[in-house]
């Protein structure tokens, strides 16, 4: 059998791709953000002696972690409207997930974070009259960021490739094109390879940035 | 009457049940494959030789570098397209079974990388040969330590097989989006999935945690 690639039809919405991929890159984002403060959250509520909140968060943390990211989006989605929670639409609740999901992930990475800044920090931070929260803001968390920033742009990159699953909500972004691309012009080859490149393209971009500024920020030990 | 959850939930037991089957079919399928093909898989990246070692070294990090949805779309469309008349179930297993041998793949290269060079050429020099090399020397050193990781990739595999509700095959999730169909018990329904799901990654999870502890007294 013999297949006739002809990416005219990809060419023609070349904006809207581009478009689409825009929009995946600013939800990853946005989530990121979010999902780094909730990190934060967590992370410190682990630093705690509390057992209650330290139980909390352990909660959280494992059962966003064990339940899969599609149904969480279809709970949050189709389930908190049946319960009368209806303020939020499609994107706002994609993005509310994801940054849920996220903040899973990255409470783990800052509570080793914040547990791997050396304690001789803290202790000049105390000798030079800092209060505990100029420690903190001026001395740990600062730190912290440098210390996690790997894990941060994996975490990126993870979440950028797991907003195609905004597609099974009907949010416009690369995979809901490229799957109606196929559809309408069932140019089918074209259309996947087209989002696959992308995909691996931009993930490939993000890293090598990334790289660059986690060598430029890295803690020298 | 009165729609209760259980009566409902009795309703639609048989179908769940067949989501649940199938879940767990392709979810061993697919870890079974992914192992199986990783083991080989991470051999070449480190013994191959060198054009076979690029070759891996592209496939591993495509694979990865693409989300599991577009894969599963693109094999469920592309491989019908290219005169392979083979079911959804069987798309969205390649599909998964492809992106898992890539991450096994890395991650048994890493834990063979990570054996001290010293192991080698320690066995080297009492005289074995490259396949007692491997098999006494290498494979049990490996074998720890490529144990949790892995057990994360299955349960990622384990969340992934959610995607193949998008291609139509009836795994748990879309047993549920049926239910919930007929019912509009949204809460319930998604509930009691995030409630199997929970349970099944959580026990696998700590299966990896208990072997992360047991081996972790290996420290070079």
């Amino acid at each position: 059998m013999s297949y006739n690639f002809n990416f005219s039809v990809i060419w023609r919405q070349f904006d809207v791709i581009l478009e689409a991929l825009a929009l995946g890159l600013v939800l990853a984002a946005i989530s990121l953000v979010v999902g780094t403060l909730i990190g934060l959250v967590c992370g410190y509520a682990f630093r705690t002696n509390s057992r209650v909140l330290k139980g909390l968060v352990w909660t959280y943390v494992e059962f966003i972690r064990n339940v899969p990211l599609l149904l969480l989006i279809f709970f949050c989605y189709f389930g908190l409207p049946a319960i009368g929670i209806r303020v939020f639409d499609k994107y706002e609740s994609f993005v509310i997930t994801l940054s849920v999901y996220a903040g899973a992930y990255l409470t783990e990475v800052f509570r080793a974070g914040l547990t791997s800044v050396p304690e001789r920090y803290v202790e000049a931070a105390r000798a030079i009259g800092l209060k505990p929260w100029q420690t903190q803001l001026y001395v740990v968390l600062p730190l912290t960021f440098r210390i996690v920033l790997p894990s941060l742009s994996n975490n990126f990159i993870s979440l950028f490739k797991d907003t195609s699953l905004a597609a099974a909500i009907a949010i416009p972004e690369l995979t809901f094109t490229a799957r109606q691309i196929n559809a309408n012009t069932f140019r089918v080859m074209e259309a996947w390879l087209t989002a696959s490149l992308l995909y691996l393209a931009v993930c490939y971009l993000i890293a090598i940035v990334l790289r660059r500024v986690e060598k430029r920020y890295s803690v020298i030990k | 009457m009165e729609r209760t959850f259980l009566g409902e939930f009795l309703k639609a037991r048989e179908r769940l049940f067949e989501g649940f089957l199938t879940t767990i079919e392709i979810s061993s399928l697919v870890i079974v494959i992914g192992l199986a093909a990783g083991v080989i898989g991470g051999l070449l990246l480190v013994y191959g030789p060198k054009p076979v070692r690029f070759l891996m070294r592209v496939y591993v990090d495509v694979l990865r570098g693409i989300p599991i949805l577009v894969l599963i779309l693109f094999s469920y469309y592309g491989l019908a397209l290219i005169g392979l008349n083979i079911s959804a179930f069987t798309a969205g297993v390649v599909a998964l079974a492809g992106f898992c041998s890539a991450h096994m793949s890395e991650t048994f290269r890493g834990a063979i990388d990570s054996i001290p060079a010293g192991q080698t050429e320690a066995a080297k020099a009492i005289g074995l040969t490259f396949r007692q090399r491997f098999v006494y020397v290498l494979l049990p050193q490996a074998a720890r330590r490529i144990v949790p990781p892995a057990i994360n990739t299955a349960v990622e595999m384990v969340k992934g097989t959610t995607l193949l509700s998008v291609i139509g095959v009836l795994e748990i999730l879309l047993a549920t989006q049926q239910a919930i169909a007929r019912n509009y018990m949204v809460i319930e329904f998604y509930a009691t999935a995030m409630a199997f799901y929970f349970v099944l990654n959580f026990s696998l999870s700590r299966v990896g945690a208990y072997f992360e502890r047991r081996f972790g007294f290996i420290k070079y």
